[in-house]
């Protein structure tokens, strides 16, 4: 293991994660550093998402553990984890006729109780999530009357508004138009620099590689590389992991790495 | 204390109670509520007012305020009283149930009577009559019995990592549908006097509710009801996917297991009483979260509009028809025209 424990808040320790009979990952050891913004990367069916899954403890590994803030996740009621652990789901219900406002409410769901459903902290931490996400104008739009980009920051906010220090995103891009995708990601990497913990499944690597401070590439469930983007992208790495022949250059904005697909279809210059 | 920055949700809350102990609620639950309870106490009124003994309004409130003359306290507290308390508890608890069935599969088409409950609980009675007899204590617990069977089977045959409303939905008709051609075959086989009998239970009546039943039920119905609100803010967190549900610290499958049992357990409840009764705990959940716009069934107004709509119908088969006819009748009918409502609105979306 690189990192002792006590550096690593959510941990995979030697954990198998299957469903079923159909085994993702047979072995997989992963810390995730205090205070990044971890991207897990790797083609389609490569246990990415299973191992977002595993480390929210939506799914449970059959050996080893998952283990948060020094103790094994199992242990902890389920309102617990969710007061220091949030997950932005692939896909998420919005329910007929619900407001903004009310969403990134429910996000406050582990902070409450049957007697107290609602506090001036829960008020607080749904205004700041509003606000963070630029939503505070949209509070009391119908949910499903929003656009594609301005729905997904409506569920991160709930995410948000349970105020967590760790929160887990699993593809929060995909279906989205390139700007806001964009949006989204500087909006991470803001929150990131605010002091959460960020672990998301990305899909593309560029974006991956501009915004992430750690990186894990994963491929038929197991880690192939992991680091820092600038040390563990590289051309030969791309095309072990995706299969894809492609020329690394260095991105023009940040002078970090930047792939760019070789094909056969069109000709090269 | 700094100021706290108010959210705007789109519409008015009121916190009801202490800082350390409330409830939040709209203006317009509030006043949907407020009109429902109206209405529910008009008609209570009016159902014990009429009949063969006809009072004036003002002779059954002094009966309440102990102070009836002759025949009124008798008539009132003991003819008709334990009728309407029978329509107005049986009715909320199948409201109830209906809101439970309906969050859990996320389909307004999911309500007991459909996915075979209530033809479990009519197999369970017929099986007692053929085989034990028909005292009312027999009866009810065979109903009760037979409903539960029915839900185990129809949540075990469903179940395959958590609850799928769909499946959970066909599998429910498909029971429903060979448990009513058991019934049939089974009131062809036994003597017609019971038969008869069977048939009138079959139809949903309050016919011969009595004191007793009605505080057994009343009991019953009151604790499952009181377990309901506990699990009410969990079930509302099942609206944004099993995922979603987790992520937010609930357990889905726990909260989904919790939700059958007691859903099954209200429809039992009610139909070992006064049979099985359609319609209320299909329309009443649509019809409350339409009144008050919520983005979930709203389980205590379903409730109060559950026991007000059984309680109109038991009026209306009583008193408004030419014929006396057993309660259930009448809500098939408003039933069968709210189901083609509901099924027309959903294939046109």
């Amino acid at each position: 293991m690189t990192d002792g424990p006590g550096h690593a808040r959510l941990e995979a320790r030697g954990v198998e994660l299957a469903y079923d009979r159909r085994v993702i990952s047979a072995h997989l050891d992963v810390a995730v550093p205090d205070g990044s913004f971890t991207v897990i990367i790797g083609p389609n069916a490569s246990g990415k998402s299973t191992l977002l899954r595993g480390l929210a403890r939506l799914l449970t590994p059959r050996t080893g553990q998952i283990v948060l803030d020094g103790r094994d996740i199992a242990t902890y009621r389920p309102k617990e984890v969710a007061r220091r652990l949030g997950l932005l789901p692939q896909s998420s219900l919005a329910p007929d006729g619900i407001t903004v406002a009310e969403l990134v409410a429910r996000g406050r769901f582990p902070h409450q109780r049957l007697m107290q459903p609602w506090s001036a902290e829960d008020d607080a931490a749904v205004a700041d999530a509003l606000a963070a996400t630029q939503t505070t104008a949209l509070s009391t739009r119908p949910v499903t009357e929003l656009s594609g980009g301005q729905r997904q920051r409506v569920w991160v906010a709930m995410v948000l508004a349970q105020r967590t220090p760790v929160v887990l995103l699993d593809e929060p891009t995909t279906y989205l138009d390139i700007a806001h995708q964009i949006e989204l990601l500087e909006l991470f990497a803001h929150l990131n620099r605010e002091g959460r913990t960020l672990v998301a499944v990305l899909h593309d690597l560029n974006h991956a590689a501009r915004y992430a401070t750690h990186l894990v590439a994963m491929r038929d469930g197991a880690i192939v590389a992991e680091g820092p983007p600038r040390e563990v992208i590289t051309s030969a790495l791309v095309e072990e992991v995706f299969g894809l022949p492609n020329v690394l250059i260095e991105d023009p904005v940040t002078g970090g790495p930047l792939i760019v697909p070789l094909g056969s279809a069109v000709a090269p210059r | 204390m700094s100021t706290i920055p108010r959210v705007e949700f789109g519409h008015r809350r009121h916190r009801i109670g202490t800082a350390g102990m409330h409830a939040i609620l709209r203006t317009r639950s509030l006043l949907v509520g407020a009109g429902v309870v109206a209405a529910l106490v008009v008609t209570s009124v009016l159902s014990l007012m009429t009949g063969d003994f006809s009072l004036e309004a003002g002779e059954v409130i002094a009966v309440f305020r102990g102070a009836g003359e002759g025949l009124a306290p008798t008539v009132v507290l003991e003819w008709r009283l334990p009728r309407v308390l029978a329509a107005v508890v049986l009715g909320a608890a199948l409201a109830v149930s209906g809101a439970l069935f309906q969050t859990l599969t996320r389909n307004p088409l999911a309500s007991p009577d459909i996915l075979g409950l209530s033809s479990g609980a009519f197999t369970g009675m017929l099986l007692t009559v053929l085989l034990l007899g028909t005292s009312w204590l027999l009866v009810t617990a065979g109903s009760v019995l037979g409903g539960a069977v029915a839900g185990a089977l129809i949540y075990l045959l469903a179940l395959r990592d958590g609850i799928e409303g769909f499946r959970f939905i066909v599998v429910g008709i498909a029971i429903s549908a060979m448990l009513a051609s058991a019934n049939t075959w089974m009131l062809l086989q036994i003597e017609v006097e019971t038969a008869m009998f069977a048939s009138a239970w079959g139809a949903g009546s309050l016919n011969g509710v009595t004191g007793p039943q009605v505080l057994g039920a009343g009991v019953c119905v009151a604790v499952l009801l009181a377990a309901c609100a506990v699990l009410a803010p969990g079930l509302r967190q099942l609206d944004l996917g099993d995922d979603a549900a987790a992520a937010l610290g609930l357990r889905p499958g726990r909260v989904q297991a919790t939700a059958v049992l007691l859903g099954v357990a209200l429809v039992c409840v009610a139909t070992a009483v006064v049979g099985p009764v359609a319609f209320i705990a299909l329309a009443a959940p649509q019809i409350a979260r339409r009144a008050a716009g919520t983005p979930y069934l709203p389980l205590t107004l379903s409730a109060l509009l559950g026991g007000w709509l059984l309680l109109v119908s038991d009026f209306v088969a009583q008193h408004l028809l030419p014929v006396t006819l057993p309660a259930g009748v009448v809500t098939v009918v408003l039933g069968g025209a709210f189901l083609v409502w509901m099924i027309v609105r959903e294939l046109r979306r």
